[in-house]
C-alpha cells in the first residue's frame, strides 16, 4: 500500500459573498497516493477550483484538515504556504500563466530563484526542463513568441523546477485545441508513468481524465462517485 | 536572491518605458531644481562674499547717504562727508584708526584700447599700513606704493588677463587714467571680488594733484576698531558724533555706518531666506514627484495582479513580492534623481557660462558640493522608496487566489 502524499479530511470552505454564505467545500475528503494520477471532474460550480486552490495551499478550509506529506497545512500561515508551495507543489494552469516579460528559460527558472538557488544550478536545470519537453530551442522566446502548446509545455517545465511531489494541474488542455492537448497530456502521463510523479488534474473534458488512473468526480463540495481506470487493476 | 529581484524589477521597468520616464518626469524636475538652484544660490553667496569678505570683523565704513546714481560708492551724493572728519572720528572711544578714502570713475587706456574703471585712493603716513593690512593688500608682480610714488598705480589682478585691453599689464608699463600718464608699480594678488579685482590703486595725493580729486569730498572713511567684540558700540559712538556734526536728529540719518561683515551677514540672511523658499518650492514638487511614482506603482500593482498571483503561486513569499515592487519604485526615485542631478548641474553651470559670456558677471557661477549631488540622490532614493512602502505592501499582501482569478 502506497503511503498518501494529500489527505483532505472533511474539508469546508465558506465564502461569504454579501449577505450569504456560499459553501464551495461541504465535507470533502480525498486521499491521494503518492505516484498516482488522479482526475477531478464536476460540472461547474462544484467546488473543483475550490479544491485544486486547498490542494494547492493556495487557500485554507474553513473547517477540515489537509494533510501534505502527513503535516497539517490548513493552520499555516502565508509565507510557509508560499515555502510548501514552492518545494513541494508545482502548478500547471488553463491559460498557462507564464510571466510576459521573461523568457521561457527564465519563467522555468522563476520558482528555483524564490527558493534561493544559485543561478549556475538555476540555469542548468531550467535547460534540462527545457529539453525534456523538447523546447530546448525556444529557450530565449518569450511567451509571446511561443503557440499555446508550446507555453503549456514551459509551463509544464516550469512545475518541475524545484523537484516537487505533486503536480496539480488545472484544466491544463483547455486553453488547446485536441491535438496539442493530446501531446501535453502525454507529457504529463509520461512524468508520471516514467517519473513517478504524483498527478492532480482538474478537468471537465473526459478525454483528459482518461489518461488518469482514478477519477473522482464532484457535486456541491463532495466526492459523490469514484471510479478507477487503471487498466489491468 | 536579492539580485535576482532586482533584474526583474529593472525589466518590469524598462517594460513600461514610457510611464517609467513620466514618473520620473516629476522627480528630476525637482531634483534639478534643488540642485541648479541651490548651486547658484550658493554661487551667488560665494560671490557676494568674496566682494567684502576679506574685510575684517574690525572693519566699520562710513558713507555720506543719498542718490548715487553711477559710479562708486559715496559719490554724487548731496552732503558730502567733510575731510576733517576722519580725524573726529578717531577721538570716538574705541576706535584705532580712521582715514579718508576717494573713489574716482574714469577711464583707462593701454594698448590703444580704452576701458572704465574705479580708482581708489591710498591713505599716506601710518594709515597706509593700516589701511594695507586692512584689506591684505599685497602685490603678486611688483611692488605696493610708496608714500613717494606721484603717477605711479598699482592694478587689479584681472588686468593681468588682458582682456579689455588685448594684452596682459605688466609692471613697467604705462596707462592712461583719465588721458593722463601713469607707470604701473604691480600688480595685486588676486582678491575674488570683481571691484578689487580691477581696481586702479594710487596715492591720495596722486589724486588730489593729477587727477583732480576734491579733497573736502571724502567718498568712504575707513574706520578700524580696537576690539571687534565692540565693534556695535564703536559704531553707535561714530553715529551720535556724525549726528551732532552734520546736524540731523536721530532717524533721520544722512549718512551710514556699516561694518562689511555685518552687510554681508545681513546678505546672507536674506540669501539663505530666498534659498530656503526654494527648498519649500522644490519640495513641494518632490513631493508631487513622489505622489506620481505611488500612482504608477499602484497602478503597476493593479496591473500585475495576476502575475502577482502567479508568483505566489510558485513559491513566491509575500517578502520576494515586496522586495520587487519596492525596489523597483526605489529605481524610479534614483533614476529620476540621477537625471536630476545631471540636469541640475548643467542648467546652473549652463548658466553661469552664460552669465559670465554674456554678461560678464561673475556673480552668476555655480558652486555645487559634493553634499548637495550626494544628499539630493539618497533623498530621491528614499522618496521613491517612502511611496513605494504602500503599493509594495499591497502587492505583498494580494490573495494568491483572487489574484490568480483578476482577468489580466
Amino acid at each position: 500500500m502506497k503511503k498518501s502524499i494529500i489527505k483532505l479530511e472533511n474539508v469546508w470552505k465558506v465564502y461569504q459573498m454579501g449577505n450569504v454564505e456560499v459553501n464551495a467545500l461541504q465535507g470533502l475528503s480525498l486521499d491521494v497516493k503518492e505516484g498516482e494520477f488522479l482526475a477531478i471532474m464536476g460540472p461547474s460550480g462544484s467546488g473543483k477550483s475550490t479544491a485544486v486552490n486547498m490542494i494547492g495551499c493556495l487557500d485554507v478550509p474553513t473547517k477540515g484538515r489537509i494533510l501534505l506529506d502527513g503535516h497539517d497545512i490548513s493552520k499555516l500561515s502565508e509565507s510557509e504556504l508560499a515555502q510548501v508551495r514552492g518545494k513541494k507543489i508545482g502548478f500547471i494552469f488553463q491559460q498557462f500563466n507564464l510571466i510576459p516579460t521573461l523568457t521561457a528559460l527564465e519563467n522555468v527558472a522563476l520558482p528555483i530563484v524564490f527558493q534561493s538557488v544559485g543561478r549556475e544550478t538555476r540555469i542548468k536545470k531550467s535547460t534540462e526542463l527545457l529539453n525534456i519537453v523538447e523546447l530546448g530551442d525556444r529557450m530565449h522566446h518569450k511567451p509571446a513568441e511561443l503557440s499555446g502548446g508550446q507555453q503549456q509545455r514551459v509551463a509544464i517545465a516550469r512545475s518541475l523546477a524545484n523537484d516537487p511531489e505533486v503536480i496539480l494541474a488545472d484544466e491544463p488542455t483547455g486553453n488547446l485545441d485536441s491535438k496539442t492537448g493530446e501531446i501535453v497530456m502525454k507529457f504529463l502521463q509520461n512524468l508520471n508513468r516514467k517519473e513517478g510523479k504524483t498527478i492532480i488534474t482538474v478537468t471537465h473534458d473526459s478525454n483528459v481524465a482518461r489518461h488518469a488512473d482514478r477519477i473522482e468526480f464532484l457535486k456541491d463540495g463532495k466526492v459523490i462517485k469514484s471510479l478507477n481506470n487503471r487498466k489491468g487493476d | 536572491m536579492h539580485r535576482d529581484h532586482f533584474v526583474y524589477s529593472v525589466r518590469n521597468l524598462k517594460n513600461r518605458g514610457l510611464r517609467s520616464w513620466l514618473t520620473m518626469i516629476g522627480i528630476f524636475i525637482g531634483i534639478a531644481a534643488v540642485v541648479s538652484l541651490i548651486g547658484l544660490g550658493e554661487g551667488l553667496r560665494v560671490a557676494i562674499m568674496s566682494q567684502f569678505g576679506f574685510l575684517g570683523p574690525d572693519v566699520l565704513g562710513v558713507q555720506a547717504a543719498g542718490l548715487a546714481f553711477a559710479g562708486p560708492p559715496g559719490t554724487g551724493v548731496v552732503d558730502p562727508l567733510a575731510d576733517d572728519l576722519a580725524e573726529k572720528i578717531k577721538n570716538v572711544n574705541g576706535v584705532k584708526a580712521a582715514f579718508n578714502r576717494y573713489l574716482e570713475s574714469g577711464t583707462l587706456e593701454f594698448n590703444d584700447k580704452r576701458g572704465i574703471g574705479i580708482a581708489a585712493s591710498v591713505p599716506e603716513g601710518e594709515n597706509k599700513k593700516i589701511f594695507e593690512t586692512m584689506v591684505n593688500l599685497k602685490a603678486e608682480e611688483g611692488r605696493l606704493l610708496k608714500d613717494s610714488d606721484s603717477r605711479k598705480v598699482v592694478l587689479g589682478n584681472d588686468f593681468k588677463k588682458g582682456e579689455t585691453f588685448g594684452k596682459a599689464i605688466k609692471p613697467g608699463d604705462r596707462v592712461l587714467v583719465n588721458g593722463i600718464s601713469f607707470e604701473v608699480v604691480g600688480i595685486l594678488e588676486k582678491k575674488g571680488s570683481f571691484i578689487f579685482d580691477s581696481i586702479v590703486l594710487m596715492n591720495e595725493q596722486t589724486m588730489f594733484d593729477v587727477i583732480g580729486t576734491n579733497k573736502a569730498q571724502v567718498n568712504v572713511i575707513a574706520v578700524k576698531v580696537e576690539d571687534a567684540g565692540r565693534i556695535g558700540e564703536v559704531k553707535e559712538g561714530i553715529e551720535k558724533l556724525l549726528r551732532k556734526e552734520r546736524n540731523v536728529k536721530k532717524g533721520e540719518e544722512n549718512f551710514q555706518v556699516n561694518s562689511p561683515q555685518q552687510t554681508l551677514e545681513a546678505l546672507s540672511s536674506t540669501l539663505f531666506a530666498v534659498q530656503l523658499f526654494v527648498y519649500i518650492i522644490a519640495a513641494i514638487s518632490l513631493a508631487v514627484g513622489g505622489i506620481g511614482i505611488m500612482n504608477t506603482m499602484y497602478t503597476s500593482v493593479l496591473e500585475r495582479t495576476k502575475e502577482i498571483g502567479i508568483m505566489k503561486s510558485i513559491g513566491a513569499r509575500n517578502s520576494a513580492i515586496f522586495t520587487i515592487f519596492f525596489v523597483e519604485s526605489g529605481l524610479l526615485g534614483m533614476v529620476g534623481g540621477i537625471i536630476g542631478v545631471i540636469l541640475g548641474l548643467s542648467f546652473a553651470f549652463g548658466l553661469s557660462a552664460v552669465g559670465r559670456a554674456v554678461l560678464g558677471s561673475e556673480l552668476i557661477q555655480a558652486s555645487i558640493s559634493p553634499f548637495l549631488i550626494i544628499g539630493a540622490l539618497l533623498f530621491s532614493f528614499a522618496l521613491g522608496t517612502v511611496f513605494g512602502v504602500l503599493p509594495a505592501y499591497r502587492a505583498s499582501k494580494l490573495n494568491p487566489v483572487d489574484s490568480l482569478r483578476s482577468a489580466k
